[in-house]
């Protein structure tokens, strides 16, 4: 999260940017490494989460919300983010995908609150342009990967699109 | 049949605008255009292209680039296909006579007729300065490609 704003340069082919401080990452820290790219918009991705959370994977969850997807996309990333900044990533992010058929502001502000979360802060967080620069870099970081669908998913620079099925998973260890 | 190459003058075509009016070689000349080839409206590796497309919309513009669709769907169809994506990207209708500019370009698909999913970078001079094919339709281009061959282009 280092500018505002971005040069074509991050859009030319590149790898996926290696392990962030300020990267969402669970799982066994002993796993493979699993970055999702993802849209919490996308009935994709709610698979892709579900199947990784379950697996033996180290999964590291980036944004891939593009607006031309789907309206919601990107505040409810930055949403995700808001409650990132009061250590509730994971928590806010299963909500998410536990029901994704209700992403307006109140059924934000309802997870939100449920979480424990400051509500005024969160809403003040998800309309930071910090926090929006980190969900568009991160998109533009997964394009610059050759990311062409959501959910894509790299293990080192070996990239898969779309939902991991069970051997794909398997192959995690 | 083979992709159109670097380095080849674009050759004469006749494509059609939203509005139906032509689209043909003398539009190429003076700007930057890339042109998308796709195979259908409403497939879902188009639709995920185009989106992917719209979100750097912007960039191209900055590179004075200027993107358009193409394929062998009928304005109507490629239009309503936009619209559902919310998409601004323009869209050239290949329908008449149907594939005659995907052909010219290289860019048919033969076993099926359609437009293969292709990328054609075109310069000012109207001349193509890049270009790419997939094996088959279901092989989906990233914006990164383009980005990679704007950059090695000749300003």
């Amino acid at each position: 999260m280092d500018t505002l704003t971005h040069g074509m340069e991050d859009l030319r082919s590149a790898p996926p940017p290696a392990l962030r401080d300020d990267d969402h990452v669970r799982g066994d820290p002993d796993a493979t490494l699993v970055v999702l790219y993802a849209d919490f918009t996308c009935p994709r991705c709610a698979l892709a989460h579900e199947r990784l959370t379950c697996a033996r994977a180290r999964v590291v969850f980036r944004h891939m919300a593009l607006r031309a997807k789907h309206p919601r996309a990107v505040p409810v990333a930055c949403a995700a983010e808001a409650a990132a900044a009061q250590g509730c990533f994971w928590p806010f992010a299963d909500a998410l995908y536990a029901d994704q058929g209700r992403l307006d502001d109140p059924h934000l502000w309802e997870r939100a609150r449920r979480l424990g979360l400051d509500l005024e802060r969160f809403d003040e967080d998800r309309r930071d342009p910090l926090i929006t620069a980190r969900v568009q870099g991160d998109t533009r970081a997964a394009l610059a990967a050759g990311a062409t669908t959501t959910p894509t998913l790299f293990v080192g620079d070996s990239p898969l699109s779309g939902v991991p099925d069970g051997g794909w998973l398997a192959q995690l260890g | 049949m083979s992709i159109i190459a670097a380095g080849s003058d674009v050759p004469p075509f006749t494509l059609r605008r939203e509005d139906g009016e032509p689209f043909t070689r003398d539009d190429l000349a003076g700007r930057t255009t890339v042109l998308v080839f796709y195979p259908s409206a409403f497939s879902s590796v188009c639709t995920d292209q185009f989106q992917i497309y719209q979100e750097v919309l912007e960039d191209l513009a900055a590179q004075g680039a200027t993107l358009y669709g193409v394929s062998i769907d009928q304005t109507d169809s490629q239009v309503a296909f936009r619209e559902s994506l919310r998409v601004t990207i323009p869209m050239l209708s290949d329908a008449h006579p149907q594939g005659a500019a995907s052909a010219a370009f290289g860019a048919l698909f033969e076993p099926t007729g359609v437009s293969n999913r292709a990328l054609v970078i075109v310069g000012p001079d109207q001349k193509v300065q890049w270009s790419w094919e997939g094996e088959h339709p279901g092989i989906l281009p990233g914006a990164n490609l383009i980005f990679d061959a704007l950059a090695a282009s000749p300003a």
